[in-house]
């Protein structure tokens, strides 16, 4: 103890651990007013004047969306193309997307979605991860799940499969039916398509690269 | 528990805490169990006590089992540390029992009700649907309120009495606790809003404020059962500190990754979650240094007339799962995790078996070994023991809790390797991609792997349940 060195100093280290834990708090505090300005959602003018949001508005509906290399950023992302038919209409109001986005995620919250799929990646890992399932080609013209339903459209295909799963058994592991109403599934097929619009920064890479998801056309 | 020994009325309390926490963490074994069982018997209990239930039930009883613990621990170690009484010992018990009730009535909704419809009655009263932090709204408010009276008694507690660091570094860290569950109390339409402020419960929660409060517990506990000298297990607690919060705030940034959030956090992400790992080891090895250097020498004690060869020790079951703590934390929260923290990586491991794997052997590891060391420790002062030495269930329970978790990440390890490169790497995530991966044989040999080894973990949690509520009066101790 005849030498107090400043490295074996409570004190100093006191203060270290004051100023580290300030600091971090500090630079966080800051990248999440960046950050909360980045992933604000768009709205409808951004959409007819062709601006690029991370979190796109609810009438994203209305369009066509796919998921395609982009060379600049070296990685898959969303991009929105023309107009496309959602439950037969490509006109929803901004206040009829936003009223169906809230159902829908308001109903993926209701039914512990995540408790057994994946959203952007998180959530459990007993059933297909959700982020750009409406891409999937299962649901496609020529999908699987498409097929099965007897449907002709992506959105009534999974509609009608949210609302009676256990009707249609796709694997040994079955999604239970949750009482899910057919207001219910038109909600959450809304919200479905409008999370794959999300820039999730090429997240899943290769989305469907053996079944043609990429440059699909 | 409590009797003459126990004259503290904290440590009556804290005694009540550890007995819940310990039979919530037999309730999360079981539904563990459950979950194993439908990864293996996808007919299981279907449409009765589905997937998403179960694992509901098993992920909030490990949180619910150890914030109970951790609330006990304090309660605890305040009269030892701050040398009065704590303040609040009526408001205390009243809290244990509010909170003990809201989440019996929260557990039966879940298994009763489980599901509603798409509206704002579901996340008030049944369901909040928010991975981990499903607790419906009322229940949070709930949370809060008993999380704000614990902060008061330790506060009231830690002002009036001697303020140490350790008790200085827990009222800091049991605010930002209390405080960061504010975070995940809000809806909103857009979801990488939701998942961005869900992290910050989730994430400022797991790796950064537990991790604190694991460092002042260990600081305790190594004062307590090696007798270490308080000014070093100080200092040491101050450098944690500052490595812990200095990596894993920021460290938050490997969330953010894929969640819609901008492309910054994938260096700010790598680099902080890639320190993580550093503090978790550091104050251990430094304590038992030190320890080694000025005590391990005089190895010869004196209690009440006769000699003890080597009891410098005086609490060998719980110093064992300290042991256990240290390596755990690191393996578990350090390497598992750093295994899939790199964004190049994780572009292909994120949302797989990896992750369950890493959050498997990480929070028994970093949490649920220490706050099992802090429940022996409660044994051996509620019974009056010098020194607790090992029976034959302690070390069983110890074996095979340790064995069978540490099979259980292995197995999840394979299983998500399997998953990387048939689902991910080579067919690209999709619904097909996906079950071809659950299919493939590796994986399904990793999730019988996986139940077997959760049956030997809850083997052994029979036999730790079993040692805690007999061991104070095996004739093995010293008195």
């Amino acid at each position: 103890m005849a030498n107090k060195s400043v490295w074996s100093d409570n004190r100093f280290w006191r203060r270290t651990a004051t100023w580290v834990t300030g600091f971090a708090s500090i630079l966080l505090i800051w990248l999440t007013f960046d950050t909360s300005g980045q992933i604000a959602m768009g709205n409808d003018a951004d959409l007819k004047n062709g601006v690029t949001k991370r979190v796109p508005g609810p009438t994203v509906i209305n369009y066509k969306i796919t998921y395609e290399m982009s060379p600049k950023r070296g990685h898959e992302v969303p991009v929105i193309g023309e107009k496309e038919k959602f439950f037969g209409r490509d006109d929803y109001s901004e206040k009829e997307a936003t009223a169906l986005l809230h159902l829908g995620k308001l109903a993926e919250q209701a039914k512990n979605c995540m408790d057994c799929h994946t959203l952007l990646g998180n959530g459990a890992y007993y059933a297909p991860d959700l982020t750009k399932a409406w891409l999937d080609p299962a649901w496609g013209p020529n999908g699987s799940m498409q097929a099965m339903t007897g449907k002709n459209t992506r959105e009534e295909a999974m509609a009608e499969f949210l609302q009676h799963p256990n009707q249609y058994p796709t694997h040994a592991r079955m999604m239970p039916d949750l009482g899910i109403t057919a207001k219910e599934a038109k909600g959450l097929v809304a919200f479905l398509k409008h999370m794959s619009s999300i820039d999730t920064n090429g997240f899943p890479r290769n989305f469907g690269k053996m079944q043609g998801a990429i440059h699909g056309k | 528990m409590a009797n003459n020994y126990l004259k503290s009325e904290s440590k009556q309390l804290a005694t009540w805490y550890f007995t819940f926490a310990a039979i919530i963490f037999g309730a999360q074994l079981v539904f563990g169990l459950v979950v194993a069982i439908q990864f293996v018997v996808p007919g299981f209990l279907y449409g009765v006590l589905d997937f998403s239930i179960a694992r509901i039930l098993h992920i909030n009883a490990l949180v619910v089992w150890m914030v109970f613990a951790m609330f006990g621990s304090v309660y605890w170690l305040l009269p030892d540390e701050t040398g009065i009484e704590t303040v609040g010992i009526k408001l205390g018990k009243l809290l244990f029992w509010i909170f003990a009730a809201a989440i019996v009535v929260v557990v039966l909704v879940f298994l009763l009700v489980q599901v509603g419809p798409a509206d704002n009655t579901t996340i008030w009263f049944i369901t909040e649907g928010r991975e981990y932090i499903e607790a419906p709204r009322w229940a949070d408010w709930g949370i809060v309120v008993v999380a704000l009276g614990f902060v008061a008694n330790l506060f009231l507690t830690g002002m009036k009495g001697r303020q140490t660091g350790i008790v200085t570094v827990l009222m800091a860290d049991m605010i930002a606790f209390s405080g960061l569950y504010l975070a995940g109390m809000f809806f909103t339409n857009n979801i990488s809003v939701d998942q961005y402020w869900w992290w910050w419960v989730i994430h400022l929660w797991v790796e950064a404020t537990w991790e604190v409060f694991v460092g002042s517990i260990a600081a305790y506990g190594l004062i307590k059962m090696i007798g270490a000298h308080r000014q070093v297990v100080e200092m040491w607690l101050w450098i944690e500190v500052a490595m812990l919060f200095g990596s894993g705030i920021l460290g938050l940034g490997h969330h953010y990754f894929w969640i819609g959030t901008p492309e910054y956090w994938w260096e700010i992400g790598a680099l902080f979650s890639a320190l993580e790992p550093l503090p978790l080891v550091a104050m251990f090895i430094h304590v038992l240094y030190d320890w080694g250097k000025e005590t391990g020498l005089q190895m010869a004690e004196v209690h009440e007339g006769h000699k003890i060869e080597g009891h410098t020790i005086n609490n060998k079951p719980a110093f064992t799962w300290f042991v256990l703590n240290a390596f755990g934390n690191f393996l578990g929260a350090g390497i598992w995790g750093f295994f899939h923290t790199l964004p190049q990586v994780n572009l292909y491991t994120h949302g797989t078996q990896f992750t369950a794997a890493h959050g498997h052997l990480a929070f028994f590891g970093a949490y649920a070994t220490i706050l099992v060391g802090m429940m022996y420790i409660a044994v051996q002062g509620s019974n009056g023991i010098k020194v607790l030495n090992h029976t034959k269930a302690s070390l069983w329970g110890v074996s095979l809790i340790t064995g069978g978790v540490m099979g259980m990440t292995i197995a999840l390890t394979i299983a998500g390797y399997v998953q990387v490169l048939v689902s991910r790497a080579q067919m690209g995530a999709t619904w097909a991609a996906y079950f071809d991966g659950q299919d493939g044989v590796w994986f399904q040999q990793a999730m019988d792997w996986r139940l077997l080894m959760g049956v030997v973990t809850f083997v052994g949690f029979l036999f730790l349940a079993k040692d805690l509520l007999s061991t104070g009066k095996s004739a093995v101790h010293i008195r």
